[in-house]
């Protein structure tokens, strides 16, 4: 893997992908979504070539593409992967494919369409790859208007959704989190004199013109807006309910799992000593997201945010797998990030079908329908059973990590948070229960079950979660090579 | 002779004359646009002749100035000028004969904001304020129907207000120290009153009003709104970008050359500090409310020069170089976002925003650049708004001011809003009728140069940085 910077072609080619597609005719939508499926494509061969090429057993940063940028102020394109980004730059390669595939039916500004998704794949990836705090920053806010904008016209029309809305609500959201970051960013660079990422988790901060406590928190805010941590989660279901479906995959397989990147990557290699401080506070937030999370999704009636909600309660396990700032709890909660990116996708993946051939997300609307549509009914089954934490999907790896690395610390946190598994079951359950497993009912007699193309994401995220329930460590001893900068000076 | 050091000053003011006579002789409004271009493309390539070590130099008996601090704003204003004409060659239409006129003042405006660039004497200094000043006012009067010949005088009458009270600061100052020459007042500023401030803060406090006139920052706003509605488009594009750098140009030039030492200066300096914070307040909470988007580009550039006067509530010279690369960012963005507004509003015939719905249909050209310019004035990367804000911020945190920094960030989430509100208009929102909207070539071109030079700053912004480092040291070593 010598010779090109592989890591800034992988990053780059989506949105060249997405110049290229401007340049397509417009009356030929089969041709623009070849074309994104053959990059996007490309990018994930690349992601895998990465995977496989990258050395678990060093714990150094790999793949390294560096250049001085912006000398005045010290900023340099700087980018790279350690254990802790691999997995999640893999994962978004991987969504960002299928996201294509799932987008097939997209008809309408089909151009546009997916040459946003394109440069929202670049970037989260560079998010994912940026050593550079300027350069994380700059792939950070990329994410903005693509996404405005994909929820916003292909979201679902009034009277059904409130696209707009939802999408100014997201937007607001992220640019008042990623503020408070800039504030965070240019403090840091006041006490460190440098953006480099490294070399400012190297430095001493205990001792900082601004106080490292202010510090941490005006950049933690940006990511809990993010992950979402209550009580700032409230763009999410609204943002899910309203996105057309390869967005919602988007948005909760990788979008999501920048806020918990970006508290591992920043907030706790930076300042473990104000996250050892603060941790008891951390845990308390993750256990109020988890059960408030799973208790608000047992009500609700909309297959979508049902789904966006649980992403709540389960984004609570990846910041108490944070909170535990050990081994065991912090490859938790990584590992939980990849495997909440998969499962969850592939449920979002499963109500755009469902919404597809039934028109209608409402669960008392919906019923027997695995008599119809026996092939989803069984994905959407394996699926749920992944998110309650079935023993041998992955959902069940990360969560026992996490509860596993918490124990020993918050004893009463965890079991409080493992209860939330019961409510997931609960919910997870009866939501299968009320849409598939009843009587079929007259309406939907004509409707068919999914076609080959359709089947394509769905068979390849089931694999995935199999593979990595039954075997965790092809991606955990990634995540722990990735790990030991941070546990090292965790100390 | 010194006179090289003016010689691109006096071709534009050839410029502007040849420019009146061949209209009176009757040659196309096509060609006065040329003749126009053709000045402007010399006096820049004079003005390059003067840029390096030892080029520069001091003219008049101490009158005239040009260092790399003063080339640096003539090259903004030579390129703002030549962007408006470039941008104007249909809008002219509307003008019913007084085409070559609007050619000429804009010349003459242009002369006058370059020689406040080199002015270092309070004399020479009013003069050139002056004729820039009533080559606005006409601009501004000069489609002649109700609401532009409002503007007009109501920019008259406030313009020459604050002109008064900026001939009192500049007489007390003179009456203080005994001369007009800024250079020759740093030290009398500096030793003779350090007991008793006072009579000096008075002077500070009337020329702070007299130029936050031209800055357009909060409390001395209030005809922003009116005048930008009013004026025709492309001067309403020059007021905001050109007027305000040269409003800056004073601001800086006179602060730091004959006010520049403590503990005069930190007072000044906090006084900027808080105006600063009610500017970008004000600018981008009212802007939020307004349907026109003249009028929501008026209070987005009182909230811009909000931002930009973070760099003035930091006396040394990194908040100097904060500016420059600011205004440098601010003034192709800007433009860009006018060029782009006034080819819409010369079609759609109307400047509310809600009439934007779907232009990205009609005219994707203009839709795309017109939203990457308001993306820049928000500050979202890649474009130059974003370095801009993260150099001036930077500035401001290492002086210990992060309470303003706070305010900036938060007052550019409110910014989104309305900036984004009007890319959602040209995106979502259904075009009335599905007619392309046609862009006349020179137009187009000055569209192009403006996003792609709010791209290239966003992306590469390190040269400028240096170039505005470099001059921010001639003014403050």
């Amino acid at each position: 893997m010598t010779g090109l910077p592989w890591l800034s072609v992988l990053v780059f080619l989506p949105v060249a992908g997405a110049l290229l597609l401007a340049l397509l005719p417009a009356q030929r939508p089969l041709l623009v979504k070849q074309a994104a499926a053959v990059i996007t494509l490309l990018d994930l061969l690349l992601a895998g070539m990465l995977w496989t090429a990258f050395d678990a057993s060093s714990t150094a940063i790999q793949f390294v593409h560096q250049a001085p940028w912006v000398p005045p102020l010290k900023i340099t394109y700087y980018l790279g992967v350690d254990g802790l980004s691999l997995p999640l730059v893999l994962l978004t390669a991987l969504l960002g494919f299928l996201a294509v595939l799932v987008s097939w039916n997209i008809n309408h500004r089909v151009k546009l369409y997916f040459a946003l998704l394109l440069v929202l794949q670049t970037g989260v990836l560079g998010v994912f790859t940026a050593l550079d705090f300027v350069l994380f920053f700059l792939f950070w806010e990329v994410e903005l208007l693509p996404m405005y904008l994909l929820i916003a016209i292909w979201g679902s029309p009034p009277p059904l959704g409130r696209r707009e809305y939802s999408a100014m609500k997201f937007l607001i959201y992220t640019i008042l989190g990623s503020a408070f970051m800039l504030v965070g960013l240019l403090a840091l660079y006041f006490s460190t004199g440098t953006f480099n990422l490294v070399d400012m988790a190297r430095a001493d901060l205990r001792n900082t013109a601004v106080p490292a406590t202010l510090i941490f928190w005006l950049i933690f805010f940006a990511f809990a807006v993010k992950l979402p941590v209550f009580p700032f989660h409230t763009w999410l279901p609204d943002a899910h309910t309203d996105a057309p479906t390869a967005v919602s995959v988007i948005l909760a397989g990788v979008l999501l799992k920048m806020g918990g990147y970006g508290m591992l990557r920043i907030c706790v290699s930076l300042f473990p000593q104000v996250a050892y401080t603060w941790a008891p506070t951390l845990a308390l937030l993750a256990v109020v997201n988890v059960l408030y999370g799973a208790l608000v999704t047992l009500r609700q009636g909309d297959l979508k945010r049902l789904i966006a909600y649980s992403s709540v309660s389960h984004m609570g396990y990846v910041l108490l797998g944070i909170a535990a700032l050990g081994e065991v709890g912090l490859t938790g909660a990584v590992l939980q990030m990849v495997t909440h990116g998969t499962i969850t996708g592939l449920l979002f993946a499963l109500v755009g079908l469902v919404y597809d051939k039934t028109h209608t997300r409402q669960i008392p609307e919906l019923g027997g329908l695995a008599h119809r549509m026996p092939f989803i009914a069984t994905v959407f089954m394996i699926a749920g059973l992944a998110s309650l934490g079935l023993p041998t999907m992955s959902g069940f790896a990360s969560e026992f990590l996490v509860f596993v690395g918490t124990f020993p610390v918050f004893g009463w946190y965890t079991l409080l948070g493992a209860s939330g598994i019961v409510l997931t079951a609960g919910y997870i359950l009866w939501m299968l229960e009320r849409s598939f497993f009843r009587g079929p009912l007259a309406r939907f007699d004509h409707v068919g079950d999914a076609t080959l193309l359709e089947r394509v994401p769905l068979v390849v995220l089931v694999a995935t979660i199999m593979i990595v329930g039954l075997w965790p460590r092809a991606v955990t001893d990634v995540i722990r090579a990735g790990l030991q900068p941070i546990l090292s000076r965790l100390g | 002779m010194e006179l090289y050091l003016i010689f691109p000053e006096l071709v534009l003011l050839l410029c502007a004359l040849l420019v009146i006579f061949s209209d009176l002789l009757g040659a196309r409004k096509e060609a006065l646009a040329g003749l126009a271009v053709l000045g402007l493309l010399i006096a820049a390539r004079l003005a390059m002749e003067l840029v390096g070590p030892d080029k520069g130099g001091v003219a008049f008996a101490g009158a005239i100035v040009v260092d790399d601090f003063a080339l640096i704003f003539k090259f903004l204003f030579l390129v703002s000028t030549l962007l408006v004409v470039l941008a104007s060659v249909e809008y002219v239409e509307r003008f019913e004969g007084v085409a070559g006129e609007y050619y000429a003042v804009l010349l003459l405006a242009c002369v006058g904001m370059m020689l406040m660039a080199s002015a270092q004497e309070f004399i020479t200094l009013y003069l050139s304020l002056e004729l820039t000043g009533i080559s606005l006012y006409t601009l501004t009067g000069l489609l002649r129907d109700a609401r532009s010949s409002e503007a007009g005088i109501k920019f008259l009458l406030l313009g020459a207000v604050s002109s008064a009270v900026l001939l009192y600061g500049i007489a007390v100052l003179f009456g203080l120290t005994g001369t007009t020459s800024l250079p020759q007042m740093a030290p009398a500023v500096a030793s003779g009153f350090q007991e008793n401030r006072l009579p000096l803060l008075l002077a500070t406090a009337l020329l702070m009003a007299g130029l936050g006139f031209k800055l357009a920052t909060v409390p001395f706003q209030m005809w922003v709104p009116d005048v930008y509605e009013g004026a025709p488009t492309p001067v309403t594009a020059f007021l905001s970008v050109a007027s305000k750098s040269a409003g800056f140009v004073v601001v800086l030039r006179v602060f730091h050359t004959a006010l520049g030492r403590d503990p005069l200066a930190a007072d000044w300096a906090a006084i900027f500090a808080g105006l600063s914070l009610a500017s970008m307040t004000l600018g981008n909470v009212v802007a939020i409310q307004q349907g026109n988007i003249k009028r929501m580009m008026g209070y987005s550039s009182i909230a811009q020069a909000g931002y930009l006067l973070v760099g003035l509530a930091v006396v040394p010279q990194s908040g100097v170089s904060g500016v420059l690369f600011f205004l440098v960012s601010y003034t192709v963005t800007n433009l860009g976002a006018f060029i782009a507004i006034i080819a819409l509003s010369d079609k759609l015939n109307s400047d509310r925003i809600s009439d934007y719905a779907g232009v990205w249909q009609r005219a994707p050209f203009l839709a795309s650049g017109l939203a990457l310019c308001l993306l820049s004035l928000t500050g979202v990367p890649p474009t130059a708004g974003f370095f801009a804000k993260l150099f001036i911020f930077n500035v401001a945190v290492q002086q210990n001011l992060l309470w303003l920094v706070v305010a900036g960030v938060l007052n550019s989430v409110v910014s989104a809003y309305f900036y984004v509100g009007v890319i959602r208009e040209m995106f979502l929102g259904a075009p009335v009728d599905r007619t392309p909207v046609a862009v006349a070539a020179p137009v187009a071109l000055a569209l192009f140069l403006a996003v792609a030079g709010t791209f290239i700053l966003g992306v590469f912004p390190g040269p400028a940085m240096s170039v505005a480092s470099a001059a921010a040291g001639s003014l403050v070593p």
